[in-house]
């Protein structure tokens, strides 16, 4: 375990600001740059940060595949149903006027709900990516790094 | 009949339910921890779809045009759903082919994919119809490449699942050429963009007379052509068509061969008819494809040993009659694009049916594996024999409907013997290969009696649906005059705008 020490100090380190960091530019999207896209790859980069400099599959642990799929799946889940629910609320499909009692509230609640949808679903997406890629390749043995 | 019992409410909502509830439903599915949940889940979301495409088409025909406004953005601004005759028809043929392959196809779903994998499997499926429905549906350019890639990607994955290892490898290069295929589309929707300022089919119609930018129009036409040409299969640019048909689950190959490159046919219609409006430009350039594409696909088709790939280049050579047709150009001859659309989607999908169900049996899709098999499968063998006529254009089949209603267009329009020569010649190449693959089942004998002896009949489901639209080729071809009635309002609505 003395290979990479620097690095994984390092990741360990970064790994729950880069978190952190993914839940500020999420919600950022409302006021600036920012939204669910950008901040489902930068979540998932600290998966793949860490899937690089320690095993892949560790992280399995706690976010196994299953919920992956599951947090893929409610993304879009998420994002149509708000588009659906503004159709039972009497407007057209993904018209966010009609979410609340004032349309400016009713816009803001949608596009929070919207982006979330992405950002679930873009995060989970990127982690089984690169899970499926990095399954292919043999575990490095410790005398080879 | 459906439009009587809705609310009013609900009426206005249905061009997009007709594509949200599919894409609402896929993600679903993968919630689903078995596979027969997910078919009983995704057969009823097919239902739905269908009932609605139903409903849509009775709309229109009663009433006109429906716009739809995304997220209650006026078009041109937003995105706007567009119904009219000419999708209406597409619409109700995607969403019944795709609830008939489903019906059909549980057990040779069963057996040709993993159980694990199953619930993944009707995701993409259902994703495949959305994105097809999409592309019907929508009345704004890039929204329409949006649901391209939808559909494609759908597919590529669908393609991969195939029991052969060649399925990868047919996935892949499928995956290339669409992707360059899509790219291409984009690229010409972007030009199209940068000369007008608008995405919005109609206001792209109105406004690029009046742009100075004809070059770039001219680029983007281009661009656009080759794009939709490489989706449809169109001839030079069908190279991907044949493997994935031959190692695509069956399922697949059966909704793909009557839906997929009908919905991208479509598209490339509305852009040259709604959009350009350059018909005779059309004719110049797709003409010789089309004719090139009904001689060379069914040469190729008479040179080969395996059903489903016999069927794939049939397919190519039946895009190439569409693709006449359109280049022909005039209100008749479109509709007779249209009836050849949707009986095309009758025979080969009744075809692709049957032959699931003896592939399943036989465990080979080899010709030479089928030998003397309309002993023990009479059945399905006899839905084989009513598709190939209906497919050849013989009389009292819904092909027939079609090809007279072609031959009859040939004349009116260009009034050239040689044009309707070139149409009855090859029906009889597809008379030929018809007859290769029914003598082989009919007559010949099997290499060794106990091979096939005792093989049994397809199960009962695969049968009746594959019975089903082998009835409907029948019927329609008795009663001809409600599918040419829905192709000639499809044709009015792309030519004249109403």
């Amino acid at each position: 375990m003395q290979h990479h020490l620097v690095l994984r100090v390092i990741a360990k380190l970064l790994f729950a600001p880069i978190l952190l960091f993914a839940f500020y530019v999420q919600f950022h999207g409302d006021f600036g740059p920012g939204g669910g896209f950008q901040a489902g790859l930068i979540f998932a980069s600290a998966f793949v940060l860490h899937g690089l400099l320690f095993d892949v599959s560790s992280a399995r642990q706690f976010l196994p595949d299953r919920l992956l799929q599951v947090g893929a799946a409610v993304g879009v889940l998420l994002y149509a149903g708000t588009g659906l629910a503004s159709v039972l609320l009497g407007g057209n499909f993904l018209d966010y006027d009609h979410l609340a009692e004032a349309p400016t509230s009713g816009q803001h609640l949608g596009i929070i709900l919207v982006e979330a949808g992405v950002g679930i679903t873009v995060a989970c997406v990127v982690v089984m990516v690169f899970r499926a890629f990095a399954d292919h390749l043999p575990c490095l043995r410790e005398q080879d790094w | 009949m459906f439009v009587a019992i809705l609310p009013a409410a609900l009426l206005t909502q249905l061009p997009i339910l007709q594509v949200a509830i599919p894409l609402l439903a896929a993600p679903v599915c993968v919630l689903f921890r078995r596979g027969r949940w997910a078919h009983d889940f995704s057969l009823l979301v097919t239902a739905i779809a269908s009932i609605i495409s139903v409903a849509l088409l009775q709309f229109v025909f009663n009433g006109g045009v429906i716009s739809y406004a995304l997220g209650g953005f006026a078009p041109p601004w937003g995105i706007e759903y567009r119904i009219d005759s000419a999708n209406a028809v597409i619409l109700l043929l995607v969403s019944v082919s795709g609830f008939l392959a489903l019906l059909q196809s549980r057990a040779s779903i069963e057996t040709e994919i993993p159980e694990q994998k199953h619930p993944l499997f009707y995701t993409a499926f259902l994703l495949c119809l959305t994105g097809l429905l999409g592309v019907a549906a929508t009345g704004d350019a890039f929204n329409a490449f949006v649901f391209l890639e939808i559909s494609s990607l759908a597919t590529y994955a669908l393609v991969a699942m195939g029991k052969s290892p060649r399925a990868l490898t047919a996935a892949f290069r499928y995956l290339i050429l669409g992707t360059i295929g899509a790219s291409t589309f984009v690229i010409g929707v972007g030009l199209l963009y940068m000369a007008t300022g608008t995405l919005n089919m109609s206001d792209l119609a109105t406004r690029i007379p009046a742009s100075p930018h004809h070059a770039v129009i001219q680029a983007a036409f281009a661009l656009i052509i080759v794009g939709l040409g490489l989706k449809a299969a169109i001839f030079p640019l069908h190279l991907w068509l044949p493997n994935v048909y031959t190692f695509a689950p069956a399922v697949v190959t059966t909704f793909l061969a009557a839906t997929a490159t009908k919905v991208a046919l479509y598209l490339l219609a509305r852009f040259v008819f709604v959009i350009f409006e350059d018909a005779s430009f059309a004719g110049t350039l797709l003409m010789p494809l089309a004719l090139l594409a009904m001689f060379l696909a069914s040469l190729a088709a008479l040179q080969q040993g395996n059903v489903k790939r016999i069927l794939a280049y049939s397919s190519i050579a039946q895009i190439g009659y569409m693709l006449f047709a359109l280049a022909l150009a005039s209100t008749q001859a479109v509709a007779a694009a249209w009836l050849l659309i949707l009986t095309h989607a009758l025979a080969k999908g009744g075809l692709f049916m049957a032959v699931a169900g003896i592939a399943l049996q036989t465990g080979s899709s080899n010709l030479d594996d089928w030998k003397g098999i309309a002993k023990q499968m009479p059945w399905s063998a006899a839905v084989m024999v009513v598709c190939f006529l209906s497919l050849v254009g013989v009389p009292l089949t819904a092909g027939f409907v079609a090809k007279w209603s072609l031959l009859s267009a040939i004349f009116s329009t260009s009034e050239s013997i040689i044009l309707a020569a070139v149409v009855a010649g090859v029906s009889l190449l597809t008379l030929l290969y018809a007859g290769k693959v029914l003598e082989t089942v009919y007559l010949g004998t099997p290499d060794e009696q106990n091979a096939t002896a005792n093989l049994r009949e397809a199960p009962l489901a695969m049968l009746l649906v594959a019975l089903l639209v082998a009835a409907m080729n029948i019927y329609f071809g008795f009663n001809g005059t409600m599918l040419s009635d829905l192709s000639k309002r499809a044709a009015l609505a792309l030519l004249s705008g109403f």
